[in-house]
């Protein structure tokens, strides 16, 4: 039985919402298995959504429509991009609920119900097919996240769930009437048809940073990052983990999907912009790294590896930036989640407080040692695929930002490994740490699927490139005319690169596959 | 023009106007029967309003010689007027005899009020505007002092007697310069006047009777009374204050902007941007350091006038319409709050109304910190809730008018009163329960909140469509 169907994407909303609402009047034990329920089943429509789907069928499939809401209409529809995207997300659901399973003891009903939300949520940003039905899946996200933040967080947690809400509500807030001006421009709110509307381009360069405004604190980019720390150090785990793993892609998805194909003389107008904070991002974030907040600095240093692979303007550079979106979802998910286990078992944070957890860990120090890799981009792991086809992309526009992000990504490796060897090796010094258990089968069942996965995103990236490769030479088609010069291409008159010249062939995959 | 025919357009006020002076007659001969005069109030309320819905989609009927119009645009807001008044009517007995301050004659003076109202929108007519103004305010003046043992309503009252009648003052000057330079106190004479390049002395005029107005709906830098009043005030009357009156005043704003100075877009609109924007900034910033809930909505509801008025800014149909679409979420959105506010108290039927008073509210009353939650979240706009669409509306209106400045100014400024709301939010969920407050088992205000919650929760968006096509035949109305 084929998806297609069935408003297969409506369901995916509808069921995280009811199961959301029924959450609020049951008691805890009851939440928790409905909430595992309805995301697991979540889950399998999203699996059975990937089989369905055609990656050379239609751009846009699922396609769905209906006028309920006036002016608001609800259409919703994917490409191979979102599809991977909701995939994440349906996909790191149920892992957040079982890491809640045990910590999360007071008021379990709502918390879970701000949970299930959240899913619909996600998935409504990355399925939403008009331009203020995505503005408000975008933006509704602030509700639940506000809530868990504040009320299941760390001792500092209202600082950081009011600061959460407000640089994201004004990021935003600009990007609307960006939006409303669009939207009378072109004369409707359809998405795939504002993505074929030129818009002059002197209105480009304000819608552009309109938008930028708002997806440059979602990411969250150099210098407007400053809440991701704060939330993440506050949020209980799974919040981190959904935070890192689906909401940062929001930004990185807005780019890709309004930013880049329906501005393209604004982009790369303002790459320099994009350019310079990555490059700020990458260096500073990674020195911050090696002192405080580590895995949320690592964050920050990832996304602007993001940001310059979509700037890229080529094939390599955007299928990169979405397989690392993918790989930083899932690993950086996961490291929150290792995290968790020991702090879990004693209620700190401190790096100094642990060490030599190989030795009564073993189970914990391999499965951490593999996110380690994969956070570092060691080949093998999901990590090398997409950062290897960002650097790629990038290598063809500029040379120089090749360079400084390359170094951001030994940096990087310098203080995961300088992490991994504080907490896994090294004297046993503190009697606690040492008497800890290793994993149970409940954190098992986290971390060996999404184990399982980095490892298949290393070693066959192909199952997911696929999906998108058709959708990302579509925008590469789009924004051809305005791609930049780059300093990379060899000189073709250049003697001494003579004898290395290959004549080139020009047929690319992009033109190809173009319908 | 025969009286038959005006006295049917006038058919809304007749029967309040009746009823009240029955109802009067019977609360001089039972001075406790308040509960009986509200629910027949509340009756006449909905016969009135039966009246109108006809009105709604056919067009205008002038009625004495040109002193009143009965159309759509009239019909809608007075319809809107009506429930909040009835809504105000619904909640107030039980809270006010637990005061110690129900009296037969609330019921009555409420519905002269809104006879006052209903004469305020339909007005074409300097003279006729001012007659249902003052017939509001003077209800008002009664109705906020109404508790009057108890010393800040009495205050409350004289407060808002003192600058409503400064207030009227300026507005019947301005009306004045207007009738000595055009020569007529009817709108449509005043706005065939006003062509071309007006004089120094109509242009006060104009400005004069802007700020009259901009008084009676409590926009900045004339809303000083606003805070005063709606602390002193007992909370069902400040829960009317801030709903129907401000409907009925916006809307005379609108008639009269659109209507008699149409044509002089240039002298009204900058003042009216410096207004909307000057209200939503003081709303904003002033809503910040307060401490009692009620002072709270009142600059709440002050930064929400500065909302509505970037769709007069506008100046256009799809503004006016926008407006009107604002006002009625805002109705539903600003009486929730206030129905919220009044389930505060403990189980000795202590009242309260502190900000720190409805710290963890969510754990002993889930339900009622769930509503306010709704509510609080929907007044900051944000998505989904259903005050969403108002903003959108509004801001969509400034865009489609080419007032890009304005909506950004506007909107980045919305993010400073989304603070105060999220602090709401915070103090009932993520701090620790004071254990004081506690339900009284009286259902009408769990449901007529809960009610109104979900007016403004998403399921709102499904009355999208016919709230567009509703304020858009209304909006017409004026073009």
């Amino acid at each position: 039985m084929n998806a297609n169907e069935l408003p297969i994407l409506s369901i995916m909303i509808l069921v995280p919402v009811v199961a959301s609402i029924l959450c609020l009047f049951v008691r805890a034990e009851l939440a928790r298995v409905l909430a595992l329920t309805a995301t697991l089943f979540n889950l399998i429509l999203g699996i059975w959504l990937w089989i369905s789907y055609d990656p050379s069928g239609l751009q846009w499939q699922f396609r769905e429509s209906a006028s309920l809401f006036g002016p608001i209409g609800w259409k919703l529809g994917i490409d191979g991009i979102s599809l991977m995207l909701i995939m994440l997300s349906v996909f790191l659901m149920p892992i957040c609920i079982g890491a809640s399973w045990r910590t999360i003891t007071t008021r379990v009903g709502e918390y879970m119900a701000a949970f299930l939300l959240m899913e619909a949520l996600m998935i409504g940003v990355f399925a939403a097919q008009d331009l203020m039905l995505f503005y408000i899946f975008f933006e509704a996200g602030l509700i639940p996240m506000y809530l868990i933040i504040g009320i299941w967080g760390g001792a500092d947690r209202i600082y950081a769930s009011y600061k959460f809400f407000l640089y994201t509500l004004l990021g935003s807030v600009l990007m609307l009437i960006a939006m409303l001006w669009m939207i009378q421009f072109a004369g409707t709110a359809d998405i795939p048809v504002l993505l074929n509307t030129d818009f002059p381009a002197a209105a480009q360069n304000w819608l552009w940073l309109a938008f930028f405004a708002s997806f440059a604190v979602k990411m969250p980019m150099w210098p407007v990052h400053t809440w991701l720390p704060d939330a993440h150090v506050q949020a209980p785990t799974a919040g981190s983990v959904i935070l890192a793993g689906v909401l940062l892609k929001m930004g990185g998805y807005g780019f890709l999907r309004f930013s880049l194909p329906m501005f393209p003389e604004a982009s790369l107008h303002f790459i320099w912009i994009i350019f310079g904070l990555s490059m700020v991002a990458v260096v500073y974030t990674s020195l911050v790294a090696l002192v405080k907040k580590l895995i949320a600095y690592s964050s920050v240093a990832h996304m602007a590896i993001v940001t310059v692979g979509l700037f890229a303007f080529n094939q390599q550079g955007i299928e990169g930036s979405i397989i690392v979106m993918l790989s930083h979802g899932l690993v950086s998910g996961a490291l929150f989640l290792c995290v968790g286990v020991i702090y879990d078992r004693l209620h700190t944070r401190e790096i100094s407080r642990y060490g030599g957890l190989s030795v009564n860990m073993p189970k914990y120090a391999l499965l951490f040692m593999l996110f380690t890799m994969a956070s570092v981009g060691l080949p093998g792991t999901s990590g090398f695929v997409g950062e290897f086809l960002s650097l790629a992309g990038l290598y063809q526009v500029s040379t120089w930002a090749t360079l400084i992000a390359t170094t951001g990504i030994i940096l990087g490796a310098g203080y995961m490994l300088y992490l991994y060897r504080r907490v896994a090796f090294g004297e046993q010094t503190n009697a606690d740490a040492a008497a800890m258990e290793d994993l149970n089968g409940r954190e098992m069942w986290l971390l060996v699927p999404i184990a399982a996965v980095v490892l298949w995103m290393g070693i066959y990236p192909e199952s997911f490139l696929q999906p998108i490769r058709r959708d990302v030479a579509t925008i590469v088609a789009r924004i051809d005319r305005a791609k930049p010069a780059g300093d990379a291409a060899i000189i073709a008159k250049d003697k001494t690169t003579a004898k290395y010249r290959v004549v080139a062939h020009e047929k690319t995959a992009a033109e190809g596959s173009q319908h | 023009m025969d009286l038959g025919l005006s006295l049917y357009y006038t058919r809304p006020e007749l029967i309040l106007s009746f009823t009240g002076l029955c109802l009067l007659l019977i609360a001089a001969w039972r001075s406790d029967s308040g509960r009986l005069l509200s629910i027949l109030s509340v009756a006449a309320l909905v016969a009135a309003g039966a009246h109108l819905i006809e009105f709604m989609g056919r067009p205008a009927g002038d009625a004495f010689s040109g002193l009143y119009r009965m159309d759509a645009f009239g019909s809608f807001t007075k319809l809107l007027v009506y429930i909040a008044a009835a809504i105000s009517l619904m909640i107030a007995p039980r809270y006010l005899e637990k005061a110690g301050a129900m009296r037969a004659e609330y019921p009555i003076l409420i519905l002269f009020a809104c006879v006052g109202m209903g004469i305020m929108v339909s007005a074409t007519d300097l003279i006729t505007l001012y007659i249902g103004l003052e017939l509001n305010s003077l209800a008002a003046y009664v109705l906020a002092s109404f508790a009057r043992n108890d010393g800040r309503s009495a205050e409350a009252g004289l407060k808002y007697f003192v600058l409503g009648a400064l207030a009227s003052g300026i507005l019947l000057y301005g009306m004045s310069l207007l009738y000595g330079f055009t020569g007529s106190t009817n709108f449509d004479a005043i706005g065939a006047a006003l062509t071309g390049k007006i004089g120094l002395g109509t242009l006060f005029g104009i400005i004069f009777v802007l700020s009259g107005l901009a008084f009676k709906i409590s926009a900045a830098p004339f809303h000083m009374w606003t805070p005063d009043v709606y602390e002193g005030a007992p909370t069902p009357v400040t829960a009317f204050f801030a709903s129907a009156p401000k409907v009925a005043a916006t809307a005379l704003l609108i008639r009269i902007v659109i209507e008699a100075f149409g044509n002089q877009v240039g002298a009204w609109q900058q003042i009216i941007i410096v207004v909307a924007l000057m209200s939503i900034i003081i709303g904003a910033v002033g809503a910040i350091g307060q401490q009692n809930l009620k002072r709270l909505l009142a600059y709440s509801s002050i930064n929400n006038v500065g909302f509505i008025l970037i769709g007069l800014a506008a100046g256009t149909q799809q503004g006016v319409a926008a407006m009107l679409v604002y006002l009625s979420i805002y109705v539903a959105m600003t009486l929730g709050g206030f129905i919220c506010l009044m389930q505060l108290h403990n189980r000795d039927g202590v009242l309260f109304e502190g900000l720190n008073d409805i710290a963890g509210l969510s754990k002993t009353r889930p339900g009622l910190a769930a509503a306010m939650a709704v509510f609080m979240f929907s007044l900051a706009g944000i998505p989904p809730l259903f005050g969403f669409w108002g903003k959108l509306a509004v801001f969509n209106a400034a865009v489609a008018a080419h007032l890009l400045p304005l909506a950004i100014i506007g909107i980045a400024a919305s993010v400073i009163g989304a603070f105060y709301y999220l602090k709401i939010v915070k103090l009932m969920y993520f701090d620790e329960a004071n254990d004081i407050i506690v339900s009284d088992g009286d259902s009408t205000l769990p449901i007529i909140g809960g009610a109104l919650a979900l007016a403004v929760s998403p399921l709102g968006y499904l009355a999208i469509p016919l709230l567009a096509s509703v304020t858009t035949q209304a909006a017409k109305a004026l073009f």
